[in-house]
């Protein structure tokens, strides 16, 4: 039975129930409209978790990136008529560039003043987004951005076409960021987690890599960014509101911060609630507030880090039953010498 | 004979406490210098202004003949000053063998080199091949502090400076400490040992020198040290 309950089938199993999911819902277009949503903020949360959860920093600024990523696709198209894979290209590198320069300011500081200062970053993104009205369209937002360009054969008309789009996407993002987890460059990341101290006397530069992280990090929020423009077609300056952030490390931090499914598990779960709590829309986080309170007391490291270690619980139980066995034996062998 | 490493005049102030106090001292090559003092005579502050960690507020640190002062410990570690930190400081969730790598980051592009050190470091600690899979975290306090010493090693460092490896281990543990602490001296690595434990490390050490409240009050080689009134009373106990 362990050997069908396996990791890799498990994995297996997922990734065909997202590649049959829209036959399921083909006609829902709603669900399958949120779950390709779902996917997108999945992908930023993945870079959130490679500087959150795995080296150890939080930026608050996340958002910003997202935004930044969002207007850079809507701007180039709708302003400049470029393509949108050129212009899902350049809204990357872009936010890399921005990443990039921001980052060597920021990671001057550290712990909570580094989760301060990229607030403050982030927020002063939302308010350049949010009074550069001749680029931005200020409060108005950008309107009218065009879906991806056909490729050959494949159109991207379809809420269909659009999610299996996304769900590549979201595949390559898991897909980075497991080679960059199970990798030196991983290692030395939890490395800085653990102690950025002890880091540096076994010889890790942490700043640059610090900044490598970051820019990393922030790639996978421009290529959300990018992503969630040609889906939604209009984005106003509140993506890269302070809500938004929170609302990505409510998604990280319940799922499993410095886990690998913890994204997926985290986003899903409160995606899917959000639409069911519809009804009381204003009134959500009174369920969500105790839910996230309870596990960052309980369980730091999420649903996640709860299910490995009720796992690692039975796994020890069941060495340690089948070691009990010797040590009776032993301590029988004991008393018949005493006898 | 040649120093390696060489202090002249360091002092180092956290606002207006003074931490250490004009330290002026030398490890020559292949030497095992010991350097003892009580809980929060200066021992670990020296070490980190040593690797990297402390700026200094004034003073001078040559090392195998270039100044390392204001160096970032990064770089520190490139020229052969390795630290070993008090408190077994490990990444208790990676495996022993994970640790060790992670010991010789610097040298990570040099794969067949890595194998090398891998091995030679089993051989001084047998147990942690015997374990080299298993999380660091679940080791016993005397395996903590091997791998540890051994994580340290994996930088292949000219310098290794160990602080107090022989704190919260039982008696026959700190006398395996300190045997193997001697034969990494005798295979070619120059030791900087900190230490309460004076009877032990005064054993095994060519010279040491006493740290009190930041300053170096005493200095010598071990059988001076060893016959010292005063360090025999506050020390060793007899």
């Amino acid at each position: 039975m362990s050997k069908v309950l396996n990791k890799r089938n498990g994995i297996i199993a997922v990734l065909i129930l997202s590649l049959l999911f829209p036959l399921a819902f083909s006609d829902n277009k709603y669900v399958l409209y949120i779950m390709t949503l779902a996917f997108i903020y999945i992908i930023a949360i993945y870079g959130m978790n490679i500087l959150a959860g795995y080296t150890g920093q939080l930026s608050l600024a996340h958002a910003g990136f997202f935004a930044i990523g969002a207007y850079s696709v809507g701007v180039l198209t709708t302003k400049a008529g470029l393509n949108f894979w050129l212009a899902l290209l350049l809204a990357v590198l872009i936010t890399m560039g921005i990443g990039f320069a921001l980052g060597i300011i920021a990671l001057r500081t550290k712990e909570h003043f580094f989760a301060i200062y990229t607030l403050i970053a982030g927020y002063l993104i939302y308010l350049l987004i949010y009074k550069w009205e001749g680029l931005t369209g200020g409060v108005r937002g950008l309107i009218g951005i065009p879906i991806p360009n056909a490729i050959g054969p494949i159109k991207f008309e379809s809420p269909i076409a659009m999610y299996y789009l996304v769900l590549l996407f979201l595949l390559l993002s898991i897909f980075v960021t497991v080679r960059i987890v199970y990798s030196l460059t991983g290692r030395t990341y939890n490395a800085i987690r653990n102690s950025e101290e002890l880091a540096q006397t076994l010889g890790i530069n942490t700043k640059i890599n610090k900044l490598v992280s970051f820019v990393i990090s922030v790639s996978f929020a421009g290529l959300a960014g990018g992503l969630y423009a040609s889906l939604v077609r209009f984005i106003g300056p509140e993506i890269a509101g302070t809500t938004m952030v929170f609302t990505f490390l409510m998604y990280l931090i319940v799922g499993g911060i410095g886990t690998l499914a913890g994204p997926i598990i985290g986003t899903l779960l409160f995606i899917w609630l959000e639409q069911y709590l519809q009804s009381f829309q204003e009134h959500k986080m009174l369920i969500f507030g105790p839910i996230l309170t309870l596990i960052v007391i309980f369980y730091p490291r999420g649903i996640v880090g709860a299910i490995q270690s009720l796992m690692g619980y039975f796994r020890t139980r069941k060495k340690e039953s089948s070691k009990s066995y010797k040590t009776n034996s032993e301590s029988t062998d004991m008393k018949s010498r005493e006898v | 004979m040649n120093h390696l490493l060489k202090l002249s005049d360091v002092t180092i102030k956290f606002g207006g406490f003074e931490a250490l106090k004009n330290i002026n001292l030398e490890v020559h090559e292949g030497e095992l210098v010991v350097l003892l003092g009580a809980n929060g005579a200066g021992k670990s502050t020296l070490f980190k202004t040593i690797s990297g960690l402390n700026k200094m507020t004034s003073g001078d640190i040559q090392f195998n003949g270039n100044s390392i002062s204001g160096a970032a410990p990064d770089r520190i570690v490139k020229t052969g000053i390795v630290q070993c930190a008090e408190g077994k400081k490990l990444f208790s969730e990676m495996s022993v063998q994970e640790n060790l790598m992670m010991g010789g980051f610097v040298h990570r592009r040099k794969k067949a080199q890595l194998k090398q050190s891998l091995e030679e470091t089993y051989d001084l600690f047998p147990i942690l091949k015997e374990k080299k899979d298993d999380a660091a975290g679940s080791l016993s306090g005397g395996q903590q502090q091997m791998l540890a010493i051994g994580r340290a090693l994996m930088a292949k460092p000219k310098l290794i400076m160990l602080d107090e490896p022989s704190i919260g281990l039982a008696p026959l543990i700190v006398e395996q400490m300190f045997s193997v602490i001697q034969s990494i001296n005798r295979n070619g690595t120059t030791v900087l040992l900190a230490e309460q434990n004076a009877n032990a490390a005064l054993k095994i050490a060519n010279r040491g020198y006493v740290i009190e409240n930041g300053i170096l009050v005493l200095q010598g080689n071990s059988k001076e040290l060893f016959n010292n009134d005063e360090i025999r009373k506050a020390y060793i106990g007899a």
